[in-house]
């Protein structure tokens, strides 16, 4: 996203960029005033949607929503008013905005919806908003292939997960959280709880990007930075830690629950550690820390003693600051100097002295050192991953260590070195950012210190009352910067150590981390490559299977099923002779030869190979059937029957003027597979015929029409009351068919005058 | 196919199809009849003239293009069907008013069904003439 | 009266489907005439026949005074007659406009959008050309 696209000249975005820094300052200034509200308890509000279906657009307002709609309002600002000037000349830039206001909404309803419904829809609303982002940059075949990556697999894990949510909601009996989230005990104990837990939480590995689905997000860096830092970072792909979060008083605390997302979550966050240091771009690096922190979080969430939801609340809140304020960071930079490359940046101290502020202020955080809130958040996983009992504390202990000791190296490889020594060349002369780009990053960055010096606050407001929406309980949350010297403190130190001397050593770790990546041959991106041709292929295969593209096999098809199944169904429930009895004595001689004639015609039509002999035998048929209509009451239908033939021989007589003859018959002409489809559609369909006027008959549809026609419709000929009152919707859609097939006619036999002309 | 008999009488019968097909249409709520059958009724009498004389011809007499009658004959049902909504009836409710009404009789009633059937019979002739004429123009 | 009017339907019904396995799209179109005259009669038949009683009400009462014929079914083949024209009426252009395109009417030989040859299927229509080694993107994005 650099400087190659022509500028349009909008101060701040134009009215665009106005709107979209005023919409989440506004609302994040109206949650700010919400929460000493919330502090005291979960509020519940609402209105019913569907109400059919238990739909209700109910809005759950508690601790864990409160600090997903702060963050997501709050960074919100920092990043509009951070686009405003990073895109706000792009000739597209109003439709980004519009994207992101579309991914805020959706990301808003997603956190605060009380009904699962609901949440799903908005779910939904985030992952098509993350690929309108992500493939923004449409010129890009790399973007538009990360975006339908990342649609793909989120949006399959979001429909898994709508499977889960429906088999949920009919265990529990409704779809309102605040009402589920209480019957946890009865939810563990059905038998259908472990479906609907792996159900759950394929939405959430995707959405959250745990391996083996973690390939996505490193491929949507492809978005504007911005982006990355919003929806990559701080808020979307932290959906999928907020589901388990917010499911977790109703899923949470099995045996399986606990390990399922211990594992995945430890192994997701060393994994992307590792990966991590093998970037040489800083906005990779960022994306996969970014995946070590989801990792984190859901290893914790998983973990679920109090310490460990305390620790992940505090981290989720910890990691959106730092994150975000990180991304903006290489943004500048990378505006500024034209290049992401940490083993190219190097001592920008001087020039950007206000960037590498906040990027220390950000990576001192991340680093986990006091006394930034960072160092706070990573105490309490400590302390919460001594606390577990058995194998899952040595597990956890040990995926927190070593991700925490990578952390550090990042942080320093991110935030120090491209800030130290001396000022190398850049493909553009670097220099300060302009103001809207640096108060996101430096309010961000100031606030993870300003809450690492006055922890209560945080833990008051924010952590506490997730805590208790997460526990589904309230628990005392006290956060403090100094806990004395134990087990957590002597581990940080630890942390530290080994971080230093990784960092002292880190680019012969990348080569062979390199060497090692050029060897593996696991490789997840390729292997989604593999999956979609396997699909395709197979896609290939079963179109070209069953779309022959031979209309007559297709209808040989259709036909033969016909007689199979019904005429089988038949077969089995011996009903074949039903209707044989029906009294065929009080036939009349005109029925007989009106009846005769029906046959015959039709017999004719096969066997002539004269168009016009074919066209006046369907006419025989036609008035026969008209005959049927008059004979047995229906005036109306005979009347529309006997024009509507009319018409017919006209329009087939005209185009016969110009179409071919029939192909001459011959001993060939007659296939005798053909002939045993078409007897046993008829077979089939004449005891069709006669079991339904075998049954008893009900009057009452008929009746009501009778009784109701002159009094209620003023009409005397019922069928046309029928027409044109009681079932006027239909008759209204059947000449809108009328006139369709008419223009669809016409539009088709105009391009052939236009054709024959030139 | 020019035919001096053939062309006179037509433009009579024509005019009379026209004449019988209106009469269908109106009496059709309480006879056998209704927009259905006048529309076909209609269209016929013009393809008998078109086959006397041309297409050209035919579209000449008609004045209007078959194919904005459909669609007009369509507004015109949709109409019909939404005025119900004026009433605050649910769509396609019938609205009558009987004018003259006296004791026991319903005098001379006049109603959105009506209208409806009118659309109906638009949609039928337009659609159907468009057909034919389309036919017709290209053979 | 109610067997032979079933058998003769079954006849007409057997004698549009061999129509409609035919490969000539005249033919073809000729089934799909017969067919909804026969599909028409079955509708209708299903209301049941009753003789010389046509579903009016005579002046002066307000609801038939004797048993009269099934209205409702007679409503619905009244519409179905009129949209099996409209469909009629559509095929044949249909036809009539392949004809003067294609210059067939043998359905068989309607392959411009699914060709026979599989190979060319795969690659015009699926995108399943081997993936560019330089752009190793746009197999993908040909494909979906």
């Amino acid at each position: 996203m650099t400087d190659d696209y022509p500028k349009v000249d909008r101060v701040m975005g134009g009215p665009a960029g106005w709107i979209s820094i005023a919409f989440p300052a506004v609302l994040f200034l109206y949650f700010l005033g919400l929460l000493p509200q919330i502090v005291n308890g979960p509020q519940v509000h609402g209105i019913d949607w569907v109400p059919s279906l238990g739909v209700r657009f109910s809005v759950l307002l508690d601790g864990l929503s409160m600090t997903f709609a702060l963050l997501i309002t709050g960074i919100g600002t920092a990043v509009t008013l951070y686009s405003a000037r990073y895109l706000g000349q792009h000739p597209q830039y109003p439709r980004f905005v519009c994207y992101l206001l579309m991914f805020m909404v959706g990301m808003l309803g997603l956190v605060l919806a009380d009904n699962l419904i609901a949440l799903f829809v908005f779910w939904e609303v985030t992952t098509i908003a993350s690929y309108l982002l992500i493939g923004f940059n449409a010129d890009s075949a790399k973007s538009r292939r990360s975006a339908l990556q990342a649609l793909l697999l989120t949006g399959t894990g979001g429909l898994v997960m709508l499977g889960g949510m429906i088999i949920l909601g009919n265990v529990a009996g409704t779809f309102e959280l605040s009402r589920i989230l209480q019957m946890g005990d009865m939810i563990r104990a059905h038998p259908w709880y472990m479906g609907i837990l792996l159900l759950f939480l394929a939405g959430a590995f995707t959405k959250s990007a745990q391996v083996p689905f973690h390939f996505w997000l490193p491929n949507a860096m492809a978005a504007p930075t911005p982006v990355s830092a919003y929806l990559h970072s701080a808020t979307m792909v932290k959906g999928g830690v907020f589901l388990m979060a917010r499911m977790n008083p109703a899923l949470g605390g099995t045996d399986a629950w606990f390990w399922i997302l211990t594992i995945f979550g430890g192994i997701t966050a060393v994994f992307a550690s590792v990966m991590a240091l093998r970037q040489t771009d800083i906005k990779q690096t960022l994306a996969y820390t970014t995946l070590m922190a989801l990792g984190s979080l859901t290893m914790f969430i998983g973990a679920g003693t109090h310490y460990a939801i305390v620790g992940a609340m505090t981290f989720l809140v910890v990691h959106s600051l730092y994150k975000a304020a990180l991304f903006l960071m290489i943004g500048i930079v990378d505006h500024a100097t034209g290049t992401r490359d940490a083993t190219v940046l190097r001592g920008l101290w001087k020039a950007m002295p206000l960037t590498g502020a906040a990027a220390g202020l950000a990576a001192l955080s991340m680093a986990g050192i006091p006394p930034m809130v960072g160092f706070i958040g990573k105490e309490f996983m400590y302390k919460a991953s001594l606390g577990l009992g058995g194998f899952g504390a040595i597990w956890v202990t040990v995926m927190i260590f070593a991700a925490s000791a990578l952390m550090f190296v990042t942080g320093g490889i991110v935030a120090l070195k491209p800030f130290r020594g001396e000022l190398a060349d850049t493909p553009t002369p670097a220099h300060e950012g302009p103001w809207p780009m640096l108060a996101g990053p430096l309010v961000l960055g100031a606030l993870s210190l300003f809450f690492g010096l006055v922890p209560g606050v945080l833990g008051h407001y924010l952590v506490g009352p997730a805590t208790h929406a997460v526990e589904g309980e309230v628990h005392e949350v006290h956060l403090y910067l100094w806990g004395g010297v134990n087990m957590a403190l002597i581990l940080s130190l630890l942390t530290f150590l080994a971080g230093w001397l990784l960092y002292r050593s880190h680019e012969s770790i990348r080569a062979r981390l390199a060497a090692f990546e050029a060897r593996n041959p696991i490789d997840f991106d390729a292997g989604w490559d593999r999956v979609l041709d396997g699909f395709k292929a197979f896609a290939a295969w079963l179109t070209g299977l069953i779309q022959t593209g031979s209309l007559q096999r297709y209808m040989a098809v259709t036909f033969s099923s016909f007689v199979v199944l019904v005429g089988g169904t038949y077969l089995i429930k011996g009903a074949f002779g039903d209707g044989l009895g029906l009294a065929t004595a009080s036939v009349h001689p005109v029925q007989w030869t009106v009846l005769a004639l029906i046959a015959a015609g039709s017999i004719l039509v096969v066997w002539t190979h004269s168009r016009m002999t074919a066209v006046a035998a369907m006419g025989v048929v036609g008035i026969g059937v008209s005959v049927i209509f008059i004979m047995f009451s229906a005036p109306d239908v005979a009347i529309t029957q006997l024009l509507v033939e009319v018409l017919v021989v006209v329009l087939v007589s005209l185009a016969m003027l110009r179409l071919p003859y029939l192909p001459r018959r011959s001993r060939a002409s007659f296939r005798a597979g053909h002939a045993i489809i078409a007897a046993g559609v008829g077979v089939v369909t004449t005891f069709l015929t006669l079991s339904v006027l075998s049954t008893p008959f009900d009057r009452r549809l008929t009746t009501f029409f009778e009784t109701a026609s002159y009094p209620e419709a003023h009409g005397r000929n019922i069928v046309n009351v029928i027409l044109v009152d009681f079932r006027a919707l239909d008759t209204f859609g059947e000449i809108t068919v009328v006139a369709m097939a008419a223009l669809g006619a016409l539009a088709l036999l105009r391009g052939t005058a236009r054709k024959k002309e030139s | 196919m020019q035919s001096l008999i053939l062309t006179t009488t037509t433009r009579l019968l024509a005019a009379l199809l026209l004449m019988f097909s209106v009469y269908a249409l109106l009496r059709g709520h309480n006879l056998p009849g209704g927009g259905f059958i006048g529309g076909l009724i209609g269209a016929t009498g013009f393809i008998l003239y078109t086959i006397a004389t041309s297409e050209v011809e035919a579209r000449r007499a008609l004045r209007v293009d078959p194919s904005n009658i459909a669609v007009v004959g369509l507004g015109i049902a949709g109409l019909a069907g939404l005025s119900a909504g004026l009433a605050g009836e649910p769509f396609f409710t019938g609205q009558w008013l009987f004018l003259f009404a006296e004791d026991g009789g319903k005098g001379l009633p006049l109603s959105t069904v009506l209208v409806f059937d009118i659309g109906v019979y638009l949609a039928v002739f337009g659609g159907i003439l468009t057909l034919v004429f389309a036919l017709e123009e290209e053979i | 009266m109610e067997l032979l009017l079933a058998i003769t339907i079954g006849i007409v019904v057997a004698t549009s489907v061999y129509l409609m396995l035919d490969r000539n799209a005249l033919r073809f179109l000729f089934g799909l005439v017969l067919l909804s005259n026969a599909v028409n009669l079955i509708i209708f038949a299903g209301g049941r026949l009753t003789a010389g009683a046509p579903p009016l009400i005579p002046e002066g009462a307000y609801a038939p005074v004797d048993v009269v014929a099934n209205a409702l079914p007679q409503a619905l083949v009244l519409t179905a007659i009129v949209i099996g024209f409209g469909l009629l009426a559509f095929t044949l252009a249909l036809v009539y406009r392949t004809f003067m395109t294609l210059g067939t009417v043998n359905s068989d030989e309607m392959r411009i959008a699914e060709p026979r040859d599989k190979r060319q299927l795969d690659e015009s229509r699926l995108g399943m050309g081997k993936a560019d080694p330089e752009h190793p993107a746009t197999g993908q994005e040909a494909g979906i």
